[in-house]
Protein backbone atom coordinates (compact mmCIF):
# COMPACT_ATOMS: atom_id res chain seq x y z
CA UNK A 1 0.00 0.00 0.00
CA UNK A 2 2.93 2.28 0.64
CA UNK A 3 3.70 2.37 -3.04
CA UNK A 4 0.27 3.83 -3.66
CA UNK A 5 1.17 6.94 -1.74
CA UNK A 6 1.75 9.63 -4.25
CA UNK A 7 3.08 13.03 -3.54
CA UNK A 8 2.30 16.30 -5.15
CA UNK A 9 5.32 18.38 -4.35
CA UNK A 10 5.52 20.40 -7.51
CA UNK A 11 6.80 23.94 -7.66
CA UNK A 12 3.94 26.21 -8.52
CA UNK A 13 3.45 29.95 -8.54
CA UNK A 14 2.00 31.44 -5.41
CA UNK A 15 -1.75 31.23 -6.21
CA UNK A 16 -2.42 34.87 -5.33
CA UNK A 17 0.47 36.00 -7.53
CA UNK A 18 -0.85 33.73 -10.30
CA UNK A 19 -4.30 35.24 -9.82
CA UNK A 20 -3.04 38.83 -9.96
CA UNK A 21 -1.08 38.09 -13.15
CA UNK A 22 -4.10 36.33 -14.68
CA UNK A 23 -6.29 39.31 -13.77
CA UNK A 24 -3.78 41.68 -15.39
CA UNK A 25 -3.81 39.45 -18.47
CA UNK A 26 -7.61 39.73 -18.67
CA UNK A 27 -7.29 43.54 -18.47
CA UNK A 28 -4.59 43.53 -21.16
CA UNK A 29 -6.69 41.27 -23.40
CA UNK A 30 -9.78 43.46 -23.05
CA UNK A 31 -7.64 46.59 -23.51
CA UNK A 32 -6.17 45.30 -26.78
CA UNK A 33 -9.00 43.27 -28.31
CA UNK A 34 -12.16 44.53 -26.60
CA UNK A 35 -12.98 40.93 -25.68
CA UNK A 36 -11.87 38.41 -23.10
CA UNK A 37 -10.04 35.09 -23.21
CA UNK A 38 -11.60 31.76 -24.17
CA UNK A 39 -11.03 28.07 -24.73
CA UNK A 40 -14.13 26.04 -25.61
CA UNK A 41 -14.64 28.10 -28.78
CA UNK A 42 -11.51 26.58 -30.28
CA UNK A 43 -12.86 23.05 -29.84
CA UNK A 44 -16.13 24.18 -31.41
CA UNK A 45 -14.17 25.46 -34.41
CA UNK A 46 -12.42 22.10 -34.65
CA UNK A 47 -15.79 20.30 -34.57
CA UNK A 48 -17.26 22.53 -37.29
CA UNK A 49 -14.13 22.25 -39.44
CA UNK A 50 -13.86 18.46 -39.35
CA UNK A 51 -17.59 18.05 -39.81
CA UNK A 52 -17.50 20.42 -42.79
CA UNK A 53 -14.76 18.32 -44.40
CA UNK A 54 -16.52 14.99 -43.84
CA UNK A 55 -20.07 16.10 -44.64
CA UNK A 56 -20.20 19.67 -45.98
CA UNK A 57 -23.86 19.63 -46.96
CA UNK A 58 -25.10 18.31 -43.62
CA UNK A 59 -22.83 20.68 -41.70
CA UNK A 60 -24.06 23.76 -43.55
CA UNK A 61 -27.66 22.58 -43.11
CA UNK A 62 -27.13 21.98 -39.39
CA UNK A 63 -28.90 24.71 -37.45
CA UNK A 64 -25.93 25.16 -35.13
CA UNK A 65 -22.76 24.38 -37.08
CA UNK A 66 -24.10 26.16 -40.16
CA UNK A 67 -23.77 29.45 -38.29
CA UNK A 68 -20.01 29.12 -38.16
CA UNK A 69 -19.33 28.11 -41.77
CA UNK A 70 -18.42 30.94 -44.10
CA UNK A 71 -17.43 30.82 -47.76
CA UNK A 72 -14.27 32.88 -47.55
CA UNK A 73 -12.26 31.12 -44.86
CA UNK A 74 -12.03 27.99 -42.74
CA UNK A 75 -13.68 28.00 -39.29
CA UNK A 76 -10.17 27.34 -37.96
CA UNK A 77 -9.20 30.86 -39.01
CA UNK A 78 -10.57 32.18 -35.77
CA UNK A 79 -9.20 34.26 -32.89
CA UNK A 80 -9.92 31.63 -30.25
CA UNK A 81 -8.19 28.89 -32.26
CA UNK A 82 -4.98 30.93 -32.40
CA UNK A 83 -5.33 31.91 -28.76
CA UNK A 84 -5.83 28.26 -27.73
CA UNK A 85 -2.78 27.27 -29.73
CA UNK A 86 -1.00 29.88 -27.60
CA UNK A 87 -2.47 28.32 -24.43
CA UNK A 88 -0.95 24.99 -25.41
CA UNK A 89 2.43 26.59 -26.17
CA UNK A 90 2.35 28.64 -22.96
CA UNK A 91 1.56 25.51 -20.95
CA UNK A 92 4.45 23.75 -22.63
CA UNK A 93 6.78 26.66 -21.90
CA UNK A 94 5.86 26.73 -18.22
CA UNK A 95 6.11 22.94 -18.04
CA UNK A 96 9.60 23.03 -19.55
CA UNK A 97 10.67 25.82 -17.22
CA UNK A 98 9.46 24.01 -14.09
CA UNK A 99 10.54 20.54 -15.29
CA UNK A 100 7.04 19.11 -15.61
CA UNK A 101 7.11 18.03 -19.25
CA UNK A 102 7.43 14.25 -19.03
CA UNK A 103 6.14 11.20 -20.85
CA UNK A 104 2.38 10.68 -20.86
CA UNK A 105 0.95 9.93 -17.42
CA UNK A 106 -2.33 10.11 -15.53
CA UNK A 107 -3.43 12.18 -12.53
CA UNK A 108 -6.11 10.62 -10.38
CA UNK A 109 -7.36 9.98 -6.90
CA UNK A 110 -5.69 7.18 -4.92
CA UNK A 111 -8.67 4.79 -5.00
CA UNK A 112 -9.41 4.35 -8.70
CA UNK A 113 -7.79 2.63 -11.66
CA UNK A 114 -6.30 4.43 -14.64
CA UNK A 115 -9.03 3.04 -16.86
CA UNK A 116 -11.78 4.43 -14.67
CA UNK A 117 -10.04 7.80 -14.52
CA UNK A 118 -9.85 8.00 -18.32
CA UNK A 119 -13.48 6.94 -18.79
CA UNK A 120 -14.62 9.69 -16.43
CA UNK A 121 -12.27 12.18 -18.09
CA UNK A 122 -14.07 11.54 -21.39
CA UNK A 123 -17.51 11.71 -19.75
CA UNK A 124 -16.54 14.94 -17.99
CA UNK A 125 -15.25 16.37 -21.24
CA UNK A 126 -18.47 15.47 -23.06
CA UNK A 127 -20.57 17.17 -20.38
CA UNK A 128 -18.32 20.22 -20.27
CA UNK A 129 -18.31 20.58 -24.03
CA UNK A 130 -22.07 20.15 -24.25
CA UNK A 131 -22.78 22.56 -21.41
CA UNK A 132 -20.39 25.21 -22.70
CA UNK A 133 -22.56 25.66 -25.79
CA UNK A 134 -25.59 26.51 -23.65
CA UNK A 135 -23.38 28.66 -21.44
CA UNK A 136 -21.99 30.66 -24.39
CA UNK A 137 -18.53 29.86 -23.15
CA UNK A 138 -16.68 27.95 -20.48
CA UNK A 139 -14.72 28.85 -17.38
CA UNK A 140 -12.40 31.11 -19.41
CA UNK A 141 -14.75 32.89 -21.79
CA UNK A 142 -17.92 33.08 -19.74
CA UNK A 143 -17.05 32.66 -16.05
CA UNK A 144 -13.70 34.52 -15.95
CA UNK A 145 -13.83 37.05 -18.80
CA UNK A 146 -17.61 37.50 -18.53
CA UNK A 147 -17.56 38.16 -14.78
CA UNK A 148 -14.51 40.41 -15.08
CA UNK A 149 -16.39 42.63 -17.54
CA UNK A 150 -19.43 42.69 -15.21
CA UNK A 151 -21.58 40.71 -17.68
CA UNK A 152 -24.63 39.24 -15.94
CA UNK A 153 -24.28 36.06 -18.01
CA UNK A 154 -20.68 35.61 -16.91
CA UNK A 155 -21.59 35.75 -13.24
CA UNK A 156 -24.49 33.35 -13.82
CA UNK A 157 -22.23 30.80 -15.53
CA UNK A 158 -19.57 31.19 -12.81
CA UNK A 159 -22.07 30.60 -9.99
CA UNK A 160 -23.72 27.72 -11.86
CA UNK A 161 -20.42 25.92 -12.59
CA UNK A 162 -19.04 26.15 -9.06
CA UNK A 163 -22.44 25.65 -7.39
CA UNK A 164 -23.09 22.55 -9.44
CA UNK A 165 -19.56 21.26 -8.84
CA UNK A 166 -20.11 21.40 -5.08
CA UNK A 167 -23.63 19.98 -5.39
CA UNK A 168 -22.47 16.93 -7.36
CA UNK A 169 -19.03 16.52 -5.76
CA UNK A 170 -20.36 13.91 -3.34
CA UNK A 171 -21.37 11.62 -6.22
CA UNK A 172 -17.86 11.65 -7.67
CA UNK A 173 -15.86 11.64 -4.40
CA UNK A 174 -14.38 8.17 -5.06
CA UNK A 175 -12.63 9.55 -8.12
CA UNK A 176 -10.66 12.07 -6.10
CA UNK A 177 -10.40 11.29 -2.38
CA UNK B 1 -7.58 54.84 -26.20
CA UNK B 2 -8.60 51.23 -25.72
CA UNK B 3 -9.85 48.85 -26.81
CA UNK B 4 -7.00 49.14 -29.31
CA UNK B 5 -8.10 46.83 -32.12
CA UNK B 6 -11.80 47.87 -32.22
CA UNK B 7 -10.68 51.50 -32.21
CA UNK B 8 -8.30 50.88 -35.11
CA UNK B 9 -5.17 51.81 -33.14
CA UNK B 10 -3.69 48.36 -33.79
CA UNK B 11 -4.62 47.19 -37.32
CA UNK B 12 -6.88 44.12 -37.43
CA UNK B 13 -4.17 42.21 -39.32
CA UNK B 14 -2.31 41.78 -36.04
CA UNK B 15 -5.29 39.97 -34.53
CA UNK B 16 -3.93 36.44 -34.78
CA UNK B 17 -0.40 37.32 -33.71
CA UNK B 18 -1.82 38.97 -30.63
CA UNK B 19 -4.11 35.97 -30.09
CA UNK B 20 -1.16 33.60 -29.95
CA UNK B 21 0.85 35.90 -27.67
CA UNK B 22 -2.00 36.45 -25.20
CA UNK B 23 -2.73 32.71 -25.35
CA UNK B 24 0.88 31.88 -24.48
CA UNK B 25 0.71 34.09 -21.37
CA UNK B 26 -2.66 32.54 -20.46
CA UNK B 27 -1.39 28.98 -20.86
CA UNK B 28 1.81 29.79 -18.99
CA UNK B 29 -0.08 31.22 -16.01
CA UNK B 30 -2.53 28.28 -15.92
CA UNK B 31 0.26 25.72 -15.97
CA UNK B 32 2.52 27.61 -13.57
CA UNK B 33 -0.40 27.87 -11.11
CA UNK B 34 -0.82 24.09 -11.15
CA UNK B 35 -3.91 23.95 -13.36
CA UNK B 36 -2.37 21.30 -15.59
CA UNK B 37 -3.15 18.73 -12.88
CA UNK B 38 -6.70 17.45 -12.49
CA UNK B 39 -6.02 16.56 -8.86
CA UNK B 40 -5.19 20.16 -8.07
CA UNK B 41 -8.30 21.38 -9.86
CA UNK B 42 -10.74 18.88 -8.35
CA UNK B 43 -9.38 19.71 -4.90
CA UNK B 44 -11.55 22.82 -4.75
CA UNK B 45 -14.66 20.63 -4.55
CA UNK B 46 -13.33 18.40 -1.76
CA UNK B 47 -11.46 20.96 0.29
CA UNK B 48 -7.98 19.48 -0.04
CA UNK B 49 -6.73 22.12 -2.48
CA UNK B 50 -8.28 25.54 -3.01
CA UNK B 51 -5.81 26.73 -5.65
CA UNK B 52 -8.66 27.16 -8.18
CA UNK B 53 -10.57 29.43 -5.85
CA UNK B 54 -7.46 31.48 -5.03
CA UNK B 55 -6.27 31.99 -8.59
CA UNK B 56 -9.69 32.38 -10.18
CA UNK B 57 -11.19 34.84 -7.71
CA UNK B 58 -8.00 36.88 -7.40
CA UNK B 59 -8.04 37.19 -11.20
CA UNK B 60 -11.71 38.23 -11.25
CA UNK B 61 -11.35 40.94 -8.61
CA UNK B 62 -8.08 42.26 -10.08
CA UNK B 63 -9.60 42.40 -13.57
CA UNK B 64 -12.84 44.00 -12.34
CA UNK B 65 -11.04 46.69 -10.36
CA UNK B 66 -8.42 47.24 -13.02
CA UNK B 67 -10.93 47.72 -15.80
CA UNK B 68 -12.79 50.28 -13.69
CA UNK B 69 -9.53 52.19 -13.17
CA UNK B 70 -8.70 52.00 -16.88
CA UNK B 71 -12.16 53.43 -17.57
CA UNK B 72 -11.78 56.12 -14.89
CA UNK B 73 -8.38 57.19 -16.25
CA UNK B 74 -9.81 57.32 -19.77
CA UNK B 75 -7.56 54.52 -21.08
CA UNK B 76 -10.43 52.31 -22.18
CA UNK B 77 -13.97 52.97 -23.30
CA UNK B 78 -15.92 50.23 -21.52
CA UNK B 79 -18.95 50.91 -23.71
CA UNK B 80 -16.94 49.57 -26.67
CA UNK B 81 -15.98 46.22 -25.17
CA UNK B 82 -17.82 42.96 -25.79
CA UNK B 83 -20.36 42.10 -23.11
CA UNK B 84 -21.28 38.44 -23.03
CA UNK B 85 -25.02 38.14 -23.81
CA UNK B 86 -27.25 36.69 -21.12
CA UNK B 87 -29.56 33.79 -21.90
CA UNK B 88 -30.91 33.14 -18.45
CA UNK B 89 -32.03 29.51 -18.31
CA UNK B 90 -29.72 28.09 -20.97
CA UNK B 91 -26.76 29.58 -19.08
CA UNK B 92 -27.91 28.21 -15.74
CA UNK B 93 -28.46 24.73 -17.20
CA UNK B 94 -25.23 24.96 -19.22
CA UNK B 95 -23.31 25.97 -16.11
CA UNK B 96 -24.80 23.11 -14.09
CA UNK B 97 -23.82 20.61 -16.81
CA UNK B 98 -20.32 22.12 -16.95
CA UNK B 99 -20.06 21.83 -13.16
CA UNK B 100 -20.81 18.09 -13.34
CA UNK B 101 -18.29 17.79 -16.16
CA UNK B 102 -15.70 19.63 -14.06
CA UNK B 103 -16.01 17.36 -11.04
CA UNK B 104 -16.28 14.17 -13.14
CA UNK B 105 -13.50 15.06 -15.58
CA UNK B 106 -11.21 17.11 -13.37
CA UNK B 107 -10.52 19.76 -15.99
CA UNK B 108 -12.09 22.66 -17.80
CA UNK B 109 -11.27 23.32 -21.45
CA UNK B 110 -8.36 25.80 -21.10
CA UNK B 111 -6.69 23.83 -18.33
CA UNK B 112 -6.95 20.58 -20.28
CA UNK B 113 -4.93 22.12 -23.14
CA UNK B 114 -2.09 22.89 -20.72
CA UNK B 115 -2.41 19.39 -19.25
CA UNK B 116 -1.86 17.87 -22.69
CA UNK B 117 1.14 20.14 -23.20
CA UNK B 118 3.01 18.60 -20.27
CA UNK B 119 1.93 15.01 -20.96
CA UNK B 120 -1.27 14.31 -19.02
CA UNK B 121 -3.24 11.49 -20.65
CA UNK B 122 -6.36 12.35 -18.64
CA UNK B 123 -6.24 15.89 -20.08
CA UNK B 124 -6.06 14.45 -23.59
CA UNK B 125 -9.09 12.22 -22.94
CA UNK B 126 -10.98 15.17 -21.44
CA UNK B 127 -10.30 17.23 -24.58
CA UNK B 128 -11.48 14.36 -26.78
CA UNK B 129 -14.62 14.40 -24.63
CA UNK B 130 -15.04 18.13 -25.26
CA UNK B 131 -14.95 17.47 -28.99
CA UNK B 132 -17.52 14.68 -28.71
CA UNK B 133 -19.75 16.77 -26.43
CA UNK B 134 -19.82 19.76 -28.77
CA UNK B 135 -20.45 17.44 -31.72
CA UNK B 136 -23.38 15.80 -29.90
CA UNK B 137 -24.72 19.26 -29.07
CA UNK B 138 -24.54 20.29 -32.73
CA UNK B 139 -26.27 17.15 -34.01
CA UNK B 140 -29.01 17.32 -31.36
CA UNK B 141 -29.42 21.08 -31.78
CA UNK B 142 -32.85 20.93 -33.51
CA UNK B 143 -34.22 19.26 -30.36
CA UNK B 144 -33.49 22.24 -28.12
CA UNK B 145 -33.11 25.14 -30.54
CA UNK B 146 -35.97 27.05 -28.86
CA UNK B 147 -34.50 26.55 -25.40
CA UNK B 148 -31.03 27.59 -26.61
CA UNK B 149 -32.22 31.09 -27.49
CA UNK B 150 -34.71 31.44 -24.62
CA UNK B 151 -34.40 33.92 -21.77
CA UNK B 152 -32.46 36.37 -23.94
CA UNK B 153 -31.78 39.52 -21.90
CA UNK B 154 -29.25 40.88 -24.41
CA UNK B 155 -25.66 42.00 -23.76
CA UNK B 156 -26.38 43.24 -20.25
CA UNK B 157 -24.05 44.00 -17.37
CA UNK B 158 -24.86 43.66 -13.67
CA UNK B 159 -25.34 47.43 -13.62
CA UNK B 160 -27.82 47.37 -16.52
CA UNK B 161 -29.97 44.86 -14.66
CA UNK B 162 -29.78 46.22 -11.11
CA UNK B 163 -28.93 49.91 -11.49
CA UNK B 164 -26.17 49.44 -8.91
CA UNK B 165 -22.80 50.95 -10.03
CA UNK B 166 -20.13 48.50 -11.21
CA UNK B 167 -17.72 49.68 -8.51
CA UNK B 168 -20.08 48.36 -5.84
CA UNK B 169 -20.01 44.94 -7.45
CA UNK B 170 -16.22 45.04 -7.63
CA UNK B 171 -16.11 45.93 -3.93
CA UNK B 172 -18.63 43.23 -2.99
CA UNK B 173 -16.77 40.56 -4.99
CA UNK B 174 -13.52 41.61 -3.34
CA UNK B 175 -14.97 41.32 0.16
CA UNK B 176 -16.52 37.92 -0.62
CA UNK B 177 -13.28 36.69 -2.20
CA UNK B 178 -11.11 37.80 0.73
CA UNK B 179 -13.50 36.14 3.18
CA UNK B 180 -13.39 32.95 1.09
CA UNK B 181 -9.55 33.02 0.93
CA UNK B 182 -9.42 33.32 4.69
CA UNK B 183 -12.07 30.68 5.47
CA UNK B 184 -10.80 28.08 3.03
CA UNK B 185 -7.31 28.30 4.53
CA UNK B 186 -8.64 26.54 7.64
CA UNK B 187 -10.81 24.07 5.73
CA UNK B 188 -7.83 23.03 3.59
CA UNK B 189 -5.62 22.43 6.62
CA UNK B 190 -8.26 20.31 8.31
CA UNK B 191 -9.10 18.23 5.25
CA UNK B 192 -5.44 17.57 4.45
CA UNK B 193 -4.84 16.28 7.93
CA UNK B 194 -7.60 13.69 7.47
CA UNK B 195 -6.40 12.36 4.13
CA UNK B 196 -3.85 9.62 4.72
CA UNK B 197 -3.43 8.09 1.26
CA UNK B 198 -2.04 11.23 -0.26
CA UNK B 199 0.84 13.43 0.74
CA UNK B 200 0.56 17.14 0.14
Amino acid sequence: MNKQISSNQERYLNPYLGGVLLGLLVILTVYITGRGLGASGAVKSAVVTTSNIIAPYETQQNGYMGRFVTDNHSPMFNWLVFESLGVFLGGLLSGLLFGRVKKFRIDKGPKITNKKRLIFAVIGGILFGFGSQFGRGCTSGAALSGSATFALGGVIVMLAIFGSGYLFAYLFRKLWI
Amino acid sequence: MGPLIPNGIIPAGWDFVIAILLGIIFGFLLEASGFSSSRNLAGVFYGYNFVVLRVFFTAVIVAMTGLLYFDYLGWIDLSKIFILPTFLWPMIIGGVIMGIGFVAGGFCPGTSFTGIAIGKTDALFFTIGLYIGIYIFSLAFPLFEKFYTSGNLGNVTLTDVTGIPASWFAAAFTVIALAAFWGTMFIEKKVRKNIKEYKF
